[in-house]
């Protein structure tokens, strides 16, 4: 019932085929996906959409639409009521702790609220970016790791312009530094792909800019798959190859960017 | 969802003064002031023996001024072993209730019957160590390992499980989500997130609790010399047995001054740690 009221008034979904690289192997595939929370709001009714390696893919829509959960549920770290999410071709669901664990490793999730570690240093922060791969107490903070994982840990943070700050306390850096730090932890994955929730949207415009210029670099320079929600329509046609528009839990537009105008994807705000 | 409240146009409903009560309330208000009241009585209150009482407070007074200081080096050997109980029992009690605090965080333990069932062990265990009086405990362990400090310093261990145990599963509840969640999409594991990302964020309140811990120890200590327990407790108890209030004030001062100066050097460590430098 909950799913009627959420889509009347919206014509029928225009949903292109998935974008012409769609041959090409599959980093993230997801099929039929649905979630509801405990207040019975259903916040995904059926999203499939797909990622082709090297892509990068600009997810969108209003509050609420189901771009947070969806990305969640793209990384098990919500569990979905039913569907599927399939990431470099292993299937989430029936995934086992460790295999899981190896699965998310390969995947820089870069949140919203930059969500580093308060009170250690960004450069600790950075080393817990290797904790999918090796597991234990030297990876818990940079004092206790090998000297290889502090090298490669300081060049992730130069790698964002920020080698200067390693031994800063993390609540101690700007907005801005703060979500460099955690691409840098990201990097420090050595991810195939970087998924990002709404990476710039609390940073001012100049701090989001430079942000989102890093991922153009590091999904265009070093061939890592870019998923990232944003609210600003131009850094989705700016930044991606393709845009997937959600509305109401359910996938409305999947669209070469090229093809598209920011009307087109304003109409998801209206 | 429509407004009602205005329906007298000219005439706006401005909300009363008191908010009409349930009746029920009101007679639940009623009945706790007369508990309150009927408490006094219990509890002996007498504003007679209150006025009585203070002459021969002057003269207990009068007899203990001033105090002696003949056995002073004895004295501070007992205030010692004090203070030595109290930081042991507390340094015990800390580390041990920081893998029973972490079962007992909800939410850290796996989502199954198991780790539910752990959990709520683990809270009871923690309850009833904070429950139980340490003086209790004192007296159980007296029983168990016989007179002197050990058995004060296991009373002060078991009593700062209880009150660390508590508190810092509560600040670890505390704790904010996204972090965790960041590492846990890295692929850590879940004692990798605890350790990395739950006990960092929770340190603060950690530091401050066992200080807090260890100021408690401290009067506690002093209380638990007196059923054998150790420490200058029984120095106290002997003086006053003995009617010797001057050495009796004497050791008064010396735990007023204990007390104070772990309380003054409790609270400047929390500030300088809390402003401490990152790792």
């Amino acid at each position: 019932m909950q799913t009627a009221a959420l889509t009347t008034g919206v014509q029928a979904p225009v949903v292109h085929p998935p974008s012409p690289a769609s041959p090409a192997k599959l980093d993230l595939a997801i099929r039929g996906l649905c979630k509801s929370f405990e207040t019975n709001r259903a916040v995904l009714t059926d999203v499939s959409f797909s990622i082709a390696n090297k892509e990068a893919v600009a997810l969108i829509g209003s509050n609420g639409a189901g771009k947070s959960t969806a990305l969640r549920c793209a990384m098990r770290l919500v569990e979905p009521d039913s569907g599927e999410a399939v990431l470099f071709g292993t299937e989430l669901r029936s995934a086992k702790a460790r295999q899981l664990r190896k699965i998310r490793s390969d995947v820089g999730f870069v949140f919203q609220k930059h969500n580093l570690v308060p009170r250690v240093s960004a450069l600790t922060n950075v080393v817990h970016g290797n904790l999918g791969r090796a597991s234990g107490i030297r990876g818990w903070s940079q004092a206790f790791s090998g000297r290889h994982i502090r090298e490669r840990a300081y060049a992730c943070l130069e790698r964002v312009g920020l080698s200067r700050q390693a031994m800063k306390r993390a609540d101690q850096l700007s907005g801005g530094q703060s979500q460099r730090v955690a691409i840098a932890r990201a990097l420090m994955q050595q991810p195939k792909m970087i998924v990002a929730d709404e990476p710039v949207a609390s940073l001012d415009p100049v701090a989001g800019q430079e942000v989102m210029d890093l991922f153009h670099h590091l999904a265009k320079e070093e061939g890592i798959t870019l998923l990232f929600t944003t609210h600003n329509v131009a850094h989705a046609l700016a930044y991606s190859d393709r845009v997937v528009a959600l509305r109401g839990g359910k996938v409305e537009l999947d669209q070469t960017s090229a093809l598209l105008s920011s009307s087109d994807l304003n109409e998801f705000y209206g | 969802m429509v407004e009602t409240s205005q329906t007298r146009p000219g005439r706006r409903s401005i909300p009363t003064r008191l908010e009409r009560q349930n009746p029920l309330t009101f007679v639940a208000y009623v009945a706790l002031l007369a508990f309150v009241l009927w408490s006094f009585q219990g509890a002996g209150w007498s504003f007679s023996a209150l006025v009585s009482g203070g002459p021969s407070m002057v003269d207990f007074l009068s007899r203990a001024w001033p105090p002696t200081t003949e056995r002073l080096p004895q004295l501070s050997t007992a205030l010692l072993e004090t203070f030595q109980m109290a930081l042991a029992g507390t340094v015990i009690g800390v580390i041990l209730s920081i893998p029973l605090a972490m079962m007992a965080t909800k939410g850290l333990t796996r989502p199954t019957v198991l780790g539910r069932a752990v959990g709520a062990c683990a809270r009871l265990l923690i309850a009833f160590f904070r429950t139980v009086p340490d003086l209790v405990w004192a007296l159980v362990f007296v029983i168990s390992v016989g007179l002197g400090p050990f058995a004060g310093t296991l009373a002060i261990a078991v009593d700062t499980i209880g009150f660390c145990g508590r508190f810092f599963a509560e600040s670890m509840e505390d704790v904010e989500k996204g972090p965790g969640e960041a590492l846990t999409a890295a692929g850590a594991s879940r004692l990798d997130t605890i350790f990395c990302a739950i006990i960092p964020a929770a340190m603060p309140s950690f530091i401050t609790t066992s200080l807090f811990a260890l100021e408690k120890a401290t009067r506690s200590s002093v209380v638990l010399g007196l059923v054998g327990a150790g420490g200058i407790g029984i120095e106290l108890k002997v003086a006053m047995d003995f009617f010797d209030y001057q050495l009796a004030m004497t050791i008064i001062l010396m735990i007023f001054a204990l007390v104070l100066v772990v309380e003054r050097l409790g609270s400047i460590a929390r500030r300088n740690i809390l402003e401490g430098n990152s790792q």
